[in-house]
């Protein structure tokens, strides 16, 4: 078969699913791009041609607005609390999970997971319950040790908590597969050498597992931290972003001011300030796995 | 003695894994306010399905539940075919561009979809999508991480096979149809269950894109519902349980092509 002929089929095997990621995914990044350079608004809805070009008027209006910084401060909260904690969960649950001692692995390894595969938006509405502040089972837990109830979900102070704790419950279960299959591929004969200096079970972990786990722990921290930076459905369901916006998410904020109130141009400023930390979180991430 | 510990611990936290599952499975089946009791009880006491029928017979949450059953197999189909070609001819052919093609698709895995929201919405708007199966369908059509995960298999598959078809006089589609989809059925089906429970789990766009009770999908209603009824946890539970039930299922059943999917995802290049 020649190169001609080759290159022809090729495309041919090409067309379909580039055509729609050309279409439906790479020409709205670029109208996103444009519009938030606009006065995009309900109005414009109706009427295209009454748009306007009001170069970086979005963005400056961004900076200046208190709802967006409560956004943002509310979702790094989030992502720098949720995000280790759900790393750390998920390797504690790997090593015992990878643990000779430990036999029935299977049966373990599912339940960890299980809320992985969940619909988010059902197991949240069974967790508004679950911290119900008269009837939560939560509450009844902490009961059994003498506290008194929590309004979790009602107070400012701990729903962002309240959403953390079940972030990391429904999420830890993925990264655990990948430490399992990361932790599994570190040579047995390492670990060996080791016992025969006499190091400790410690000083293995920290000389051999850790620095061995690197690569697969940037990788997790960065896929962790890019699904954390997007929750939505969370605050949505659970609290509506309230109490006084104290778990206002930043796409929650996008998807207000772009389809509740059609205000397209200034949502679209969001994405990209959205898109361009996420961007930066990633860079950084990579740079460590270098220096490692 | 330590053996013990540890199997005491695994046991504790599974069991408080699974607790939400099981208040919910519990609940979902309890008449009006038996849910609304301290201390929570997990057994119900009369058991009754009536919170299913209220579910089913006055809230028509089976037209909602046909919706999600319907678009998550449809997207899946597409997705499937679009992406294995396209994965195919990243694997095995030469062609002019494939490495820059390759290097642009890879970096924007970084774009995050909510990015595309609003001109999307406005594109299939203006192609009369909003509201309809299409809105749901056409975004799910293929996506970068599908196309690589298909490459990252068919580089595997050896050229000799592919030759050998190609002697026998087999066409190039002969060749992707009967020579490599056979092949790479494994990486399909993990594909596939990531497809079918991305589109029944998805929330933030089905809930831009359909507009109309009818046409919502389960965690939409679901969520539209929790409105009303925020003071029905008996009726909540049962919509929930019906949500998660048919997920459960599917990865239980596939779940080995599921555990692969995301080890090999891991695998950087």
């Amino acid at each position: 078969m020649n190169f001609k002929q080759s290159q022809t089929a090729a495309y041919f095997f090409l067309a379909p699913a580039l055509s729609a990621i050309f279409i439906f995914f790479f020409l709205p990044v670029i109208a996103a791009f444009i519009i938030s350079f606009t006065d995009f608004d309900i109005y414009t809805l109706g009427n295209f041609s009454s748009v306007r070009f009001i170069g970086f008027n979005n963005y400056i209006k961004l900076f200046d607005d208190p709802l967006f910084y409560t956004a943002l401060k509310n979702t790094f909260y989030f992502v720098i609390v949720a995000a280790p904690l759900s790393i750390a969960i998920s390797l504690g649950a790997a090593l015992l999970l990878n643990s000779k001692l430990v036999k029935f692995k299977a049966i373990f390894r599912l339940s960890y997971f299980i809320p992985v595969v969940t619909t988010l938006v059902a197991v949240a509405i069974v967790w508004r319950f679950i911290y119900h502040p008269k009837f939560g089972i939560i509450n009844y837990l902490l009961s059994l040790i003498g506290i008194a109830p929590i309004d979790w979900l009602g107070d400012t102070t701990t729903a962002m908590p309240a959403i953390i704790l079940m972030s990391v419950w429904k999420s830890f279960g993925y990264n655990m597969i990948i430490f399992i299959a990361g932790l599994q591929n570190i040579p047995e004969d390492l670990y060996e050498a080791a016992s025969i200096e006499g190091a400790s079970g410690w000083q293995k972990f920290k000389s051999i597992t850790l620095p061995m786990l690197a690569p697969t722990t940037v990788f997790i921290s960065i896929i962790t931290m890019i699904g954390y930076f997007q929750f939505f459905a969370e605050p949505y369901i659970m609290t509506q972003g309230g109490p006084l916006n104290s778990t206002l998410s930043i796409v929650q904020y996008m998807y207000q001011e772009g389809f509740k109130w059609w205000n397209m141009g200034y949502s679209a400023s969001i994405a990209f300030v959205f898109f361009f930390i996420i961007m930066i979180g990633t860079l950084i991430q990579l740079k460590f796995q270098k220096n490692t | 003695m330590k053996k013990y510990l540890l199997y005491g611990f695994l046991i504790i936290t599974s069991v408080l894994t699974l607790i939400p599952f099981f208040w919910m499975l519990g609940a979902s089946f309890m008449l009006d306010g038996k849910a609304s009791v301290f201390p929570p009880v997990f057994i119900p006491e009369p058991f009754s399905i009536i919170q299913y029928k209220v579910l089913f017979e006055r809230l028509n949450v089976f037209r909602n539940f046909i919706n999600s059953l319907v678009l998550s197999v449809l997207v899946t189909l597409f997705y499937i075919t679009f992406t294995s070609m396209a994965g195919y001819a990243f694997a095995k052919y030469r062609f002019k561009g494939k490495k820059v093609l390759f290097n642009v698709l890879l970096s924007s895995m970084i774009i995050p979809s909510q990015v595309t929201m609003l001109p999307l919405f406005l594109l299939l708007k203006y192609m009369g999508f909003i509201n309809t199966y299409m809105a749901i369908i056409i975004p799910g059509l293929a996506n970068i991480f599908g196309i690589f995960l298909i490459r990252q298999y068919c580089i595997s598959i050896p050229d000799s096979l592919i030759e050998a078809a190609r002697i026998e006089g087999a066409t190039d589609f002969q060749i992707y149809r009967k020579v490599i989809l056979p092949l790479a059925i494994p990486v399909l089906v993990t594909l596939a269950i990531f497809s079918f429970l991305g589109t029944w789990n998805d929330f933030l766009w089905p809930l831009i894109a359909l507009t109309d009770d009818s046409m919502y999908t389960l965690p939409v209603a679901l969520s539209n519902l929790m409105l009303e009824h925020t003071k029905d946890p008996e009726l909540m539970m049962a919509g929930s349980v019906v949500t998660v039930i048919p997920v459960i299922i599917v990865f239980l059943v596939l779940q080995k092509y599921y555990i692969k999917g995301i080890m090999m995802g891991s695998v950087k290049e």
